[in-house]
């Protein structure tokens, strides 16, 4: 049977690798190629690749980094930043990845995902929800990196997104990014009991724990990790490290 | 010379990038003067069975691939889609196989909440001696990247040489004489799906 998979999530901003506390605050990481290179090494299971300024800037996926960075991941890769057509992510399939991530140009323009899932199979089609607490209406779906408000409520979002054709859907809690604070659960299963495909919890996990947790109460079928492979610990400097296979099989509950 | 057949489907660079990375120069070709040098062959694949048949038979591709793998006898490798095309058939379309191998392809039932496609990493045990998995005996767990809705079930067993569950047992990967398949990415699986190139490129 299938595993949970843990996933790095990894922020590019521009050609480096940022960490960011609720999508602000960024700081450097390192290098894109040499951090693949580390997690090779560590065996993780699969890696996500964001960049958070594509869309803002209004850039397409920078193919010459995503080329750099497949050639260095032996493990199956995702990115998403500034995809807003089939041409598009068929560049960065091209290149390597096995599966685009969208997001804004989903808000912007629903079908292009049911475009995607035509034309390369929904299973490499992953919708990332990024939702914040709005001060009156409770949570909602943001778009542009987290500062375009869509008045959407993010369970809406992900069963519209999975009848579009949706393979997968990265939840991420902005209050929660970066924090270490644990993953938003009641978001997390709220969401997952709406849908029939993959939710992926991302944001807020700070210990190994809180993988299980989103797993076993949020009901998520992987988790996606930031801070914890990044820095050595909160508030220390950069280590990239991955979670020990037994400690997190015993957490997770795989023996 | 390494060939990887690009008949227009298929995660070719993450082969040509692993195999780099082992140190050995492959070449992306869909030109049949050019798979007909080939010493080694590496079938790639993602999407239809029918849709992928159809473009080997429209590239001009079957003759010299039938010829390499059934009189030349070269070392060929099927992967993913790949694999199910060295089948007779699929239950996923009409098409006929490239037929190198006594199987046939299925389709997952959706079971006890099983999602199909089948994605992510899952465990492999050895049902038969191979050159492609030397060097996995000592290896307690051995795991793959897997991403599929079909999967195949040789009609002899002396051809299974690794098995995986998935509410049903299927072939993981096959061998009959110099044809080899892989259900999953090794392209994808780090370590092992290294070692399994390395033994491919020993073969």
């Amino acid at each position: 049977m299938l595993r949970p998979r843990v996933i790095p999530a990894l922020l590019l901003r521009h050609e480096a690798l940022v960490k960011t506390v609720r999508f602000g605050r960024f700081e450097y990481v390192g290098d894109p190629a040499n951090t693949c290179r580390i997690f090779n090494e560590l065996e993780v299971d699969e890696l996500v690749f964001l960049d958070i300024l594509a869309s803002r800037e209004g850039r397409a996926p920078n193919l010459k980094v995503l080329s750099e960075i497949a050639a260095e991941c032996f493990m199956p890769i995702s990115y998403g930043g500034g995809i807003s057509s089939v041409e598009a992510a068929g560049e960065v399939l091209k290149s390597g990845f096995e599966k685009v991530v969208v997001n804004t140009a989903a808000l912007d323009r629903p079908e292009l995902v049911t475009e995607l899932a035509r034309a390369f199979g929904s299973q490499s089609v992953i919708v990332s929800i990024d939702v914040k607490e709005g001060w009156l209406r409770g949570q909602e779906c943001r778009g542009m990196a987290g500062r375009r408000s869509t008045g959407r409520a993010p369970v809406d979002w992900a069963r519209q997104l999975e009848e579009l054709g949706a393979g997968e859907i990265l939840l991420t809690s902005i209050d929660r990014e970066g924090t270490w604070g644990g993953l938003d659960l009641e978001l997390t299963r709220t969401v997952a009991d709406a849908v029939s495909v993959p939710v992926v919890a991302h944001g807020g996990v700070g210990r190994v724990e809180d993988i299980a947790l989103g797993i076993k109460e949020g009901g998520a079928s992987a988790v996606a990790v930031g801070s914890l492979v990044v820095f050595q610990k909160q508030g220390m400097g950069v280590l990239v490290n991955f979670p020990d296979k037994d400690a997190l099989g015993e957490a997770v509950g795989w023996r | 010379m390494i060939v990887i057949v690009d008949y227009g489907m298929g995660n070719l660079e993450s082969i040509r990038n692993m195999l780099r990375r082992i140190g050995a120069r492959a070449e992306v070709t869909g030109d049949p003067e050019q798979v007909a040098r080939a010493t080694r062959i590496v079938l790639p694949g993602v999407g239809a069975f029918d849709a992928a048949m159809k473009r080997i038979d429209e590239a001009g591709l079957r003759d010299v691939l039938d010829h390499k793998a059934l009189v030349d006898r070269i070392p060929c490798l099927g992967i993913c889609l790949g694999m199910q095309l060295l089948t007779r058939g699929s239950q996923e379309g009409k098409q006929r196989g490239l037929g190198w191998i006594a199987a046939s392809t299925y389709r997952f039932q959706p079971t006890d909440g099983l999602k199909v496609p089948h994605m992510g990493w899952n465990l492999v045990h050895r049902s038969g001696a191979s050159p492609l998995t030397v060097n996995f005996e000592h290896e307690d767990e051995v795991r793959f990247y897997f991403v599929h809705s079909y999967y195949v079930r040789v009609d002899d067993e002396r051809h299974s040489i690794l098995k995986a569950n998935y509410g049903v047992e299927f072939d993981a990967a096959v061998q009959q004489d110099n044809i080899f398949g892989a259900q999953f990415h090794p392209e994808k699986s780090h370590r092992f799906g290294m070692r399994m190139f390395q033994n491919f490129l020993e073969v």
